[in-house]
């Protein structure tokens, strides 16, 4: 293809929704793409739950969930990460009305409860292997870990992706892309907080009970 | 290649031809079903070849009718008539299959005797916990007697099958399958494993015996003077991995030894 | 430093040697001729680098046959061995040898032949049918294709370098874990498979994105193609059904890899959940496979009958039910894992229900005909081909699905002969139909239709062939994956039948390959200059051929069904004659790059080269952030360039 008449053309911003932009479709298009990316996320967790609710019994001689678990630090954990999705939902507030350093103050706080949460877990795993309960001792641990650990992991992955936010809007300030982009970010921060809850009840809540 | 010998060839499909209960019901069940998909399948094939030939582009006798895109009728009757034939079919098999479960035991006015199987790589251990022997790669069972079949594995994941007799099912590591078979005949029936379980898996393969009631007692009285013993030491040995086997019979020392290779991966070792 | 990659993983047989040997000499002939040429650049700028899906889905075909090739070789390698290891004889290949084999027939075959026809065809033909200029994510779509290709690459890679697994195309532990599986096998088929899956669920969302976003006005969902609803159906299944194989995969990894006890026999672990894991995705899959062949013949039946497909919506509510239902016949794979009669019946009658809408389709197919002009053109030839196998592979199939049938044909060479009529009758035939079809489109070429005929004749009783014996053969109590057998059995000669028929369809395929570069060769003979040889009915059919990379210089409107065919008859509207700026997306390099990062990474996971791992992960971490940094960069092309392209149309070539 004969390329000298084509023009390279880098699409600008348009921060103010109400009014009508030919973009409009590309912001419809990503989000319902990133929906059914969550949806293929949330079937991966559903199967490391269904796996977990199998082999949850399966302790090996080892101890089981009543003897393991205690309730404290799983709620402090939840009560960071729902914090942190609060914190998000402030920071896209902030972005509707284009500003640049709400957004980027309220991420950091959201990054700072996220944080918290995957430092309480990493504290927790970490007492579970000092007691020489690893994930090799027993099935149950290991759906335990495998279950609870991915989670930390989208979660640990998520605050990668916040850095990369408040690089971008610190730089770039509201665009179309970084509106865009906070957008689908909060999606996946509220999703991972919902798996959360979820974990916090058939893993922890039923596990002591 | 060996000398074939002359045998009807009929006597190689076992399951065509089969020599018990189980796998005539299993055989017949498959013939039912052929039967009634055939009355939708062949006119199909029929309707295929009249159609391509009747409408043929350089037929231009027939009728080019290129807007007929639906009709009320033909919808009806081909959701309908294979809706009742698959519900003709299920029901069928629904019954069958409760009929057919393997852990049913079967109706015998003779009392079935246990066998306990066990997987190994790569060869068959069978184990008549009753008469106190063993054997490896052969299985002696009387005809016309009930057998009930206990089946684990210590290896991985095979599948236990004699087609002349009836049907298979899985021989899993800490996990007991149950089966049952009855032989409608004396013979020499191949038994074999179904599931890949390794490299020496195409060894699998065992001789079913089944015999009348004298001689499998005559071959039962035998094996209980055998020289060979089979206790749990002698158990850790022969699971050791190998191809090819011959077959051979011991004395059972442990009795509880199927249990005890069951129990093998519910604990940590040592517990 | 490189983990446990040895020189002993570079020593093989004679066999396996020949194989790698003549891989890289083909690898070396291509890159010299490329060299010699001077395409480097054009290979780049116009491939490699491409989002055109009509590119992408030129390359996921010659990865296809590419792949073909390799599990076709696979699978005269097996037939071979079968034939001819009986008794004393052990035949060609050591047990282990063989065991690779077949593990990796199938795993080809599947993944890389099977998923790439899928995502080739949606490529290929999905954005023209729904007269869009695009799919929804082009950047994501070239990432999906290369992860494919790259994952094809880490397959060939297992040939050469160490062994291929042994626990066959499903791995099913506890012989695929650690304890019975301690090499490189099990992992190179776990990351090749893997990384492949990831590419799939990404080119699914992209597909179906592009099916509810991106058609053309006028065309609502039940004006659209039935090849596009098979489509639409067929991503619906990915996109749920991928995901379940991707965390089995994962867990199966961490047991590998961590020493965890998911699958393992002790510890803990029940490996029966892996069976119904990998079967919950497993059934879907091979509907996803089928999918686009039952849409390829609603197009080609409709087309060269002249006539519009017979019950429009019939035909789509089949597609849905059959894709619903696929998600709830799982354990009809494992009747003989004792589940008990409740459980067997249950999946039992699932599996059965299934087969009303599938005969549905057929009866309209066949009504398709009725009052119509039928052409026996290759297209159409392979219809028939499909209906004869197809039928008969899904008759056993209902037989399979009756538990205590099941008990004693699982596993055995009957199931091998219907599973093949399903994915060689049905799949492989659909995909002839859709290249011999669907060919002068994106080449303005078409195939030479004598020699299409005799390889559509080889292929047809090569099958019967190579494959009714195996009914017979389950019957006699012959299980699969079998590398010898004794004389005794009376096997023997049904297996030569079978060998010979391999051998017909192998010189079918080479009649093909042939038939192609006869076609390339002969290119004035076979130039098609008029973009619609068929006379079709659907939008693909108004555009050049090969279209130009905006497809449509004016995005069409549509008022029906098959658009163009009503364009003919004079019942739609004629395009406005109004051209405007078109936007198209830039060549970007990353997808390839991660895609080389996904395979380096893939084998160093597999050989436990830890830093090699860490470093390539974090380069495809790099790479993403900087793609999800930048901001949309398009090309215009201008009003005067496309008039200058759509006025040369008439004299193309």
């Amino acid at each position: 293809m004969d390329k000298s008449f084509v023009i390279r053309h880098t699409v600008e911003a348009h921060p103010d929704l109400s009014i009508p932009d030919p973009h409009q479709d590309a912001f419809v298009r990503t989000t319902l793409g990133f929906w059914m990316y969550l949806m293929t996320d949330c079937l991966i967790f559903a199967s490391l739950f269904i796996t977990y609710a199998v082999l949850h019994h399966e302790t090996f001689g080892g101890p089981s969930s009543r003897e393991l678990f205690e309730l404290k630090l799983p709620f402090a954990e939840t009560m960071a990460l729902l914090l942190s999705s609060v914190s998000c939902g402030f920071a896209i507030l902030a972005s509707l009305k284009n500003k640049k350093n709400k957004i980027i103050g309220w991420l950091i706080v959201a990054f700072l409860f996220g944080a918290a949460f995957v430092g309480m877990e990493l504290h927790e795993f970490n007492g579970l292997l000092q007691q020489g309960h690893s994930w090799r001792k027993s099935a149950f641990l290991s759906s335990f870990f495998t279950l609870v650990g991915t989670h930390g992991l989208h979660v640990s992955i998520g605050l990668l992706w916040m850095l990369v936010m408040m690089a971008q809007v610190f730089r770039n300030g509201v665009t179309l892309f970084t509106f865009r982009r906070l957008v689908i970010f909060g999606m996946f921060w509220h999703f991972l907080d919902l798996v959360w809850i979820f974990i916090f009840t058939f893993v922890y809540l039923i596990g002591v009970l | 290649m060996q000398p074939v010998e002359v045998i009807y060839f009929r006597e190689y499909i076992a399951m065509l031809f089969p020599k018990g209960m189980i796998a005539l019901e299993e055989r017949n069940l498959l013939f039912i079903l052929q039967a009634i998909m055939l009355l939708i399948v062949i006119p199909v094939y029929i309707l295929t070849f009249i159609f391509s030939w009747k409408y043929r582009a350089t037929n231009k006798k027939e009728i080019y009718d290129p807007d007929l895109v639906d009709n009320k009728l033909a919808e009806y009757l081909w959701w309908g008539l294979p809706f009742v034939l698959t519900c003709i079919i299920c029901a069928i098999s629904w019954i069958k299959t409760f009929e057919l479960d393997p852990y049913k035991p079967l109706v015998s006015d003779k009392k079935p005797k246990t066998i306990q199987v066990v997987a190994l790589q790569w060869k068959w251990l069978f184990i008549y916990p009753e008469e106190k022997i063993a054997s490896v790669n052969f299985l002696q069972i009387p005809s016309h007697t009930p057998i009930h079949f206990e089946i684990t594995a210590d290896a991985p994941m095979n599948s236990f099958w004699i087609p002349h007799l009836g049907g298979q099912i899985y021989a899993m590591p800490k996990m007991k399958s149950v089966l049952h078979l009855i032989a409608d005949e004396e013979g020499d029936f191949r038994g074999s494993s179904a599931n890949l379980s390794g490299e020496g898996f195409a060894g699998m393969h065992f001789i079913t015996r089944a015999s009348t009631e004298d001689d499998y007692q005559q071959w039962v009285a035998a094996t209980q003077q055998s020289m060979q013993q089979l206790g749990f030491e002698e158990y850790e040995q022969l699971a050791l991995p190998s191809t090819d086997n011959s077959e051979e019979v011991y004395q059972l020392q442990d009795e509880d030894l199927f249990d005890r290779i069951l129990m093998k991966f519910m604990a940590p070792k040592g517990q | 430093m490189f983990g446990n990659l040895t020189w002993e993983a570079f020593r093989h047989d004679t066999i396996q040697s020949m194989a790698v040997i003549s891989m890289v000499f083909g690898g070396i002939g291509i890159a010299a001729l490329l060299f010699y040429l001077k395409r480097w650049k054009w290979l780049w700028k116009e491939w490699l680098t491409s989002v055109d899906p009509k590119r992408i889905g030129i390359m996921y075909m010659v990865v296809v046959l590419v792949m073909f090739c390799k599990g076709f070789s696979d699978a005269l390698l097996l037939r071979m061995q079968q034939a001819f290891s009986v008794g004393d004889s052990q035949g060609l290949l050591e047990p282990g040898h063989f065991q690779e084999i077949f593990s990796a027939h199938g795993t080809t075959m599947i993944f890389f032949v099977g998923m790439g026809i899928v995502f080739g065809l949606a490529n290929l033909i999905v954005p023209l049918q729904i007269g869009a200029r695009d799919v929804a994510y082009p950047f994501l779509n070239a990432l999906g294709f290369w992860l494919f290709a790259m994952a094809a690459i880490l397959s060939l890679v297992s040939l050469g370098i160490g062994h291929f697994s042994t626990a066959g195309w499903l791995a099913y532990p506890p012989l695929s874990g650690l304890e019975y599986s301690p090499g490189e096998g099990v992992d190179y088929w776990i990351w090749m498979v893997q990384i492949a899956g990831v590419g799939s669920t990404i080119s699914g969302i992209n597909f179906l994105a592009t099916i509810l976003k991106m058609r053309c006005p006028g065309m609502t969902l039940k004006k659209m193609p039935i090849f596009v609803w098979s489509i639409l159906c067929c991503m619906v299944m990915v996109i749920f059904a991928f995901p379940i194989l991707t965390a089995t995969l994962y867990m199966l990894t961490l047991d590998r890899y961590l020493g965890m006890h998911f699958f393992t026999a002790g510890g803990g672990g029940n490996f029966m959940m892996y069976v119904n894991l990998i079967w919950a995705w497993g059934h879907p899959e091979v509907y996803i496979l089928i999918f686009p062949a039952f849409g390829t013949f609603s197009e080609v039946v409709a087309t060269f009958s002249e006539k519009r497909i017979f019950g429009y919506l019939s035909m789509v509510w089949a597609l849905i039910i059959i894709a619903v239902l696929s998600f709830i016949v799982w354990l009809h794979h494992f009747f003989t894992m004792g589940a008990g009669p409740e459980v067997n019946a249950f999946f039992a009658v699932m599996t059965m229900v299934i087969a009303i809408p599938t005969g549905v389709k057929i009866f309209n197919w066949l009504f398709t005909k009725f009052r119509g002009r039928v052409h026996f053109s290759s297209p159409m030839l392979w219809f028939f081909a499909f209906l004869l196998n197809f039928t008969v592979a899904g008759m056993t199939g209902v037989l399979l699905s009756a538990p205590p049938v099941d008990y004693q044909v699982h596993n055995s060479l009957f199931l091998i002969a219907h599973f093949h009529g399903m994915v060689i009758g049905g799949v492989l035939f659909g995909f002839f139909s859709a290249f011999t079809y669907w060919f002068p489109k994106f080449t303005g070429l078409v195939l030479d239709e004598k020699l299409n005929k005799y390889a559509f004749w080889c292929w047809f009783s090569g099958f019967l062939l190579a494959f009714m014996p195996l009914y017979m053969l389950g019957f006699m109590g012959a299980t699969r994956r079998l590398n010898h057998y004794d004389a005794t059995t009376g096997w023997h000669p049904l297996f030569v039948l079978a060998a010979v028929g391999a051998l017909i369809i192998f010189f079918g395929a080479c009649i093909q390959v042939y038939g192609l570069y006869s076609t390339l060769k002969n290119r004035s003979k076979h130039r098609d200059r008029t973009g619609d040889p068929w006379n079709g009915r659907t939008l693909e059919w108004s555009t050049a051929s090969p279209p130009p990379i905006y497809n449509f210089a004016i995005i069409p409107t549509v008022n029906q069904l098959d658009p163009v065919w009503a364009m003919k008859r004079d019942e739609a509207p004629r395009p406005v004659c109004h051209y405007e700026d078109i936007h198209l997306p830039i060549n970007t390099a990353i997808p390839l790059y991660m895609g080389i990062l996904a395979l380096i990474f893939g084998f160093a996971m597999t050989w436990h080269i830890g830093w090699l791992s860490i470093v390539s992960f974090i380069g495809i971490v790099t790479l993403l952030i900087l793609r999800l940094s930048g901001h949309d960069e398009h090309d215009v092309m201008t009003v005067a360039e496309v008039k200058k392209i759509e006025a040369a149309r008439g004299s193309y070539g």
